[in-house]
């Protein structure tokens, strides 16, 4: 479980991120919205663990361990792995070494299979990121984290600037990744296989395009700095296209803190 | 009959005369002469094998076309397998065959300076590689200058020569006895691409904290050649002092030099490169990568175009990893309208978001870096052998464990 309490984040001297709570339990993805500038990429980078974002108050738990402080790598090696919205290039790394290094430890990871079922096999001997288009970065970072196989998927954006074909493919991957495909004729029932899921996911969409393929159950909303409750990911899609985001955010903290009381 | 004699008057007229680049050194306090001895690698003691192998020197020889090593100041082992290549002594050369005197300092100037000059006056030795027309080289030929005599001036002379229609690829190491500590080395290569002839050269630095080194390279390329020239030094070293230059002489023909150096504290290497583009349609690109750990670095890149429709880049990447200088002086030199010339030159630190990058894919900071650097060192040569890669891939993994 991810359990983020009253977090609050500094980055270049600004505060960013203010009274973040946020609740991801096994099997759940939620979905992040918010304008450009709110501060999503900000929460996702602090959960992975980027120093510049310093925490000031607050904390961060995920499977019973406070990592508010732990190093990044040990985050990753806890179980969390992130699509990154603009990853660095690596010069003279080639992403055939760089999906093995995600694999870690795992010497079962077919490298060039994973990238087969990603259309990127022809990319592995490439620099990692050099010169990549928008489309073909989102597979990279996708193959990483197929190799990683982390239990909780932080996905920054993970369908912008993807084509139609493509984003069929992400977002049943994603799916896949996120143990939500369905095995038909299985012994278990939906309702069963839905319970036996265990790996979480948080999602940073605009469009919600990506919840055709993914099924989450909760969607919250980044308004400057300052995040809503928690509602129905396509209740909040609906209502950003109707009232805007500021509304939106308005409307849904009052709902929810009239609930609460 | 021809005569060193003009060579060895204009040398005398050189024998002080400083280089234009890197430390003067005083010749006088080095000594000219070592006991001519066999040498048989495999007989080496475990350590000496290891800093060989380390140089790209195949000691069981298997995956060589051919081998020539000089130990100190004379040839200690000579040998060719590879049918249609000629492995010859120079000193031999000089004295059986007239069409040495083509090539006898006919790229390098004998009177260039002091360096130059001392290897005509007491020239120890060197190695003629030939290939003749039409034969390709399957495995690589190795050619190996050791020394282990304390405070001496190894000297040699090599001439390459790929004739027309030929290929060939040629691995030296340069080594230095973990005994040894002082001295110097001057080598002088004289490379002849001839007509769609293609060469590889690839030369690994080894030497001790003491050495000087002072090599003098010159290399012609004709129409359609292809000379590819590799050099990688990762271990310390008093002080490199080196300037290759390369003229493309005949329409199509191309250069490419690729140098790969990690700097020690305490040692200094100033190692360029200069190519003529003369001819149509010439190509030239030199690279270099350049890490210091503490240690000058000095990468110099010279490009000259002299004709219309040629292309030449320089690249040149400096990190700073541990304190040190790294200098990077990129040169391009347009004679006539229609040259494309570019460089691109960096100096700076590893990127934080790059190790950051790696520590979410689970690598600790140490690895991460590690990982960084060796991606930073790993250009790739097009053109180059898998074995020769290879080696040199071993060499940046043998260092990287000492940059860490
Ligand atoms: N290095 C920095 N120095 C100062 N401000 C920064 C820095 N990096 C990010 N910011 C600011 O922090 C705020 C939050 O940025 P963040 O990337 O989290 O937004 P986002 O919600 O992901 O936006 P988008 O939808 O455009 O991706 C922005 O106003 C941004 O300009
Ligand atoms: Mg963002």
């Amino acid at each position: 479980m991810l359990l983020i309490e009253d977090l609050q984040v500094e980055l270049a001297g600004k505060i960013i991120l203010r009274h973040i709570d946020m609740e991801i339990k096994p099997g759940e993805t939620h979905v992040l919205f918010g304008p450009n500038g709110s501060g999503k990429t900000s929460l996702l980078m602090t959960i992975m663990g980027y120093p510049q974002y310093r925490v000031l108050a607050g904390r961060i738990m995920f499977k019973g361990v406070d990592i508010t402080h732990l190093p990044i790598n040990e985050r990753a090696k806890l179980g969390i792995g992130m699509s990154f919205q603009r990853p660095p290039t690596i010069r003279g790394l080639k992403t055939r070494q760089m999906v093995s290094i995600c694999a870690g430890e795992r010497k079962d990871v077919d490298v060039e299979a994973l990238a087969r079922a990603v259309n990127f096999y022809d990319f592995l001997d490439r620099d990692v990121n050099d010169g990549f288009s928008g489309g073909e970065i989102k597979r990279c970072e996708l193959l990483q984290l197929m190799a990683q196989d982390p239990d909780l998927f932080l996905f920054d954006e993970p369908e912008s600037g993807v084509d139609l074909e493509n984003m069929e493919l992400i977002g049943r991957t994603i799916a896949k990744l996120l143990g939500q495909s369905i095995t038909p004729k299985s012994e278990k029932s939906l309702i069963q296989q839905k319970r036996e899921r265990t790996k979480m996911g948080l999602i940073i969409t605009h469009t919600g395009h990506i919840l055709d393929y993914v099924s989450a159950t909760k969607g919250q909303v980044l308004f400057e700095g300052v995040m809503s409750c928690v509602e129905n990911p396509r209740e909040i899609l609906r209502c950003i296209r109707e009232v805007g985001y500021e509304e939106c955010v308005r409307c849904i903290i009052g709902n929810n803190s009239e609930k609460k009381h | 009959m021809h005569n060193r004699e003009q060579f060895r008057e204009k040398a005398l007229k050189a024998i002080d005369k400083k280089a234009a680049f890197g430390e003067d050194i005083d010749l006088r306090s080095f000594e000219k002469w070592a006991e001519p001895e066999n040498l048989d690698i495999c007989a080496l003691p475990e350590i000496e094998r290891e800093l060989l192998a380390m140089a790209g020197i195949d000691v069981t020889e298997k995956e060589r076309g051919g081998t020539f090593i000089q130990k100190n100041t004379s040839v200690a082992h000579c040998s060719v397998k590879q049918e249609g290549i000629e492995v010859i002594p120079l000193k031999q050369a000089l004295e059986r065959y007239d069409w040495i005197w083509d090539y006898y300092w006919k790229v390098v100037q004998v009177d260039a300076d002091k360096y130059t000059a001392s290897a005509e006056l007491d020239l120890h030795d060197g190695y003629v590689i030939r290939a003749l027309p039409g034969s390709k080289t399957i495995y690589p030929i190795q050619a190996c200058m050791f020394m282990d005599r304390e405070n001496l001036q190894q000297n040699v002379h090599n001439i390459i020569i790929a004739e027309e229609d030929s290929e060939l690829h040629v691995i030296t190491g340069c080594v230095t006895s973990h005994r040894m500590k002082r001295g110097i080395h001057v080598g002088i290569s004289e490379f002849f691409v001839k007509k769609k002839a293609k060469l590889s050269f690839t030369m690994i630095h080894n030497w001790a904290e003491e050495m000087h080194v002072r090599p003098r390279s010159g290399a012609i390329v004709e129409e359609g050649g292809l000379f590819l020239n590799n050099y990688v030094c990762m271990k310390p070293v008093q002080s490199i002092q080196m300037y290759p230059t390369t003229h493309l002489m005949g329409a199509g023909a191309i250069a490419r030099f690729y140098s790969i150096i990690v700097g020690s504290p305490g040692s200094v290497y100033d190692v360029g490169g200069r190519i003529f583009l003369n001819a149509p349609g010439n190509r030239a690109e030199i690279v270099s990568r350049a890490i210091t750990n503490g240690g000058t670095i000095i990468a110099r890149g010279h490009l000259i175009g002299k004709s219309p429709e040629i292309k030449a880049h320089l690249e040149c990447r400096g990190l700073i990893l541990n304190g040190g200088i790294m200098n990077a002086i990129p040169e391009l030199e347009g004679h006539i309208d229609g040259v494309e010339m570019s460089h691109e030159a960096a100096v700076g630190k590893i990127a934080q978001e790059e190790i950051f990058y790696l520590m979410a894919r689970g690598l600790n900071e140490e690895d991460a870096t590690s990982t960084i650097v060796r991606g930073f060192l790993n250009v790739d040569i097009p053109g180059l052998p898998p074995q020769l890669k290879a080696e040199i891939d071993k060499a940046i993994e043998e260092s990287n464990k000492d940059v860490m």
